[in-house]
């Protein structure tokens, strides 16, 4: 699946986020600083937020069109968005959250059924429980699943593994391997640390104040001298 | 108790009841508004809802009864169309009290939406839920708590109302008289006895209500 954005702008509070990319990786990782306007490209193209000019297109569908008047709306883009937090509706329990993206009129594609996405993520266990008692670890893995089971062509994850301890980042990493093996979902993975990025994804782009600064496969980018600097600018935010 | 006591207090009940399921709509749509949107005129709006809650009653009273009398704007053309008489009728009663409590249930229900992480509504939409169902399924049911706590209050308000309510229905026996009323007019006659009486009804009511409004408030969030 080809992600196109061409032109794309959105003035944010210090910088103006520019970006002319074509996406085509299975994993393309998002990488750079906080405050760099990674989670906001990611909101441009799950249709969270308008551009003030340029274009997203997703395949064949134009999804964001400034220039002709073109906006599809996030529910009607086939877009996951998974954001830092997880964002589980407190509500509903695990279960109640799995299966809010279900579409009952049409049947999920082979690999994205109910049963298999849960024991992908192993979260088959957890489906009475209530979010409030889920950890920080099940909570990203049920926000994982919920966002696949709606059948979506393209999956955003906003630093999915941030919040976590080492120990259970290292445990998630081969679940989210899985995931990027199993179901066939191209994704963006947004992230700034580059042990996770040379792990999951086949391409990175890096994105500093709102400009994509290098473009290319994660051992490319992050040859010895590079990643110095981007470790080097991570831990200092 | 006598039985004019019951009927008193069945209608004050009935009334508030009534006053608080017509503004219903209309503070949650306000509220969720002053929440989630912004727009031309909304601190006019705000400031305009606030009102009633700070002008004395008995002056929201009288701006109430030259719109709605029968040579009011809005009166005249209710008796003309309907066939409605407002002023010195129960339907007085209920317009006055919606007026009053209305501010306590669009203020509840602003703070109430406020507390619903706007995250989980963007998401909710990316998961093809479109605009009403994530109001539906996901605004509502978080701000739930906080929207039943201001039902409550803005129903203990309208329990409670004199000053609006004597200026737009006045104080008719069966037909307007309220608690409130009641207790003032029976002081007024020195029948201590009988005041005490609605007296006791009053706190009893209001103080359930305004403890239930409190339980809602400081549940814990699921």
């Amino acid at each position: 699946m080809k992600i196109e954005l061409s032109g794309l702008r959105l003035p944010l509070g210090h910088f103006t986020l520019q970006v002319e990319a074509t996406l085509t990786g299975r994993v393309t990782a998002i990488f750079g600083a906080s405050g760099s306007g990674k989670t906001s490209l990611l909101e441009l193209i799950a249709g969270l937020r308008q551009p003030a000019a340029g274009r997203v297109r997703l395949g064949d569908t134009v999804l964001t069109d400034v220039a002709a008047g073109k906006f599809v709306p996030p529910e009607r883009r086939a877009v996951g968005y998974v954001p830092q937090e997880g964002a589980l509706f407190p509500h509903l329990s695990v279960h109640g959250n799995l299966v809010f993206g279900l579409d009952r009129n049409r049947p999920p594609p082979p690999t994205l059924t109910y049963a298999h996405v849960t024991e992908v993520l192993e979260i088959a266990h957890l489906r009475d429980r209530r979010i409030g008692l889920l950890s920080g670890g099940e909570k990203q893995r049920v926000a994982l699943g919920r966002a696949l089971l709606a059948s979506p062509q393209l999956l955003l994850l906003d630093e999915p593994l941030a919040g976590l301890d080492a120990p259970l980042r290292d445990r998630l990493l081969p679940v989210l391997a899985r995931v990027r093996d199993e179901f066939a979902v191209p994704m963006l993975y947004v992230s700034h640390a580059v042990d996770e990025v040379m792990a999951l994804c086949d391409d990175v782009v890096v994105l500093s104040a709102g400009q994509i600064e290098e473009r290319g496969a994660p051992a490319d980018v992050f040859v010895p001298s590079n990643e110095r600097r981007y470790v080097r600018r991570r831990v200092g935010g | 108790m006598s039985d004019d006591a019951w009927q008193v207090t069945w209608f004050t009940v009935g009334v508030a009841a009534l006053s608080t399921l017509l503004i219903l709509p209309f503070g949650v749509a306000l509220g969720w508004l002053l929440a989630r949107r912004d727009w031309r005129g909304k601190s006019i709006v705000e400031t305009l809802v606030a009102l009633p809650l700070v002008i004395p009653p008995v002056a929201t009273g009288l701006i109430l009864l030259k719109l709605l009398g029968r040579r009011g704007p809005i009166g005249g053309w209710l008796e003309n169309t309907f066939g409605w008489e407002i002023v010195f009728t129960w339907r007085g009663v209920v317009v006055a009290t919606a007026v009053m409590s209305f501010p306590l249930l669009a203020r509840t229900a602003r703070v109430a939406f406020e507390g619903v992480s706007p995250r989980l509504e963007q998401v909710a939409r990316t998961l093809g839920a479109g605009p009403w169902r994530v109001f539906a399924q996901v605004t509502l049911p978080l701000a739930r708590r906080g929207l039943i706590a201001g039902v409550l209050l803005s129903f203990a308000r309208a329990l409670g109302e004199f000053g609006a309510t004597i200026m737009v229905a006045g104080f008719i026996p069966g037909q307007t008289a309220t608690l409130a009323l009641s207790i003032y007019h029976s002081v007024q006659l020195g029948r201590d006895g009988e005041a005490m009486v609605l007296l006791a009804i009053s706190v009893t009511i209001a103080f359930a209500a305004v403890w239930a409004s409190e339980w809602f408030l400081r549940r814990k969030a699921p």
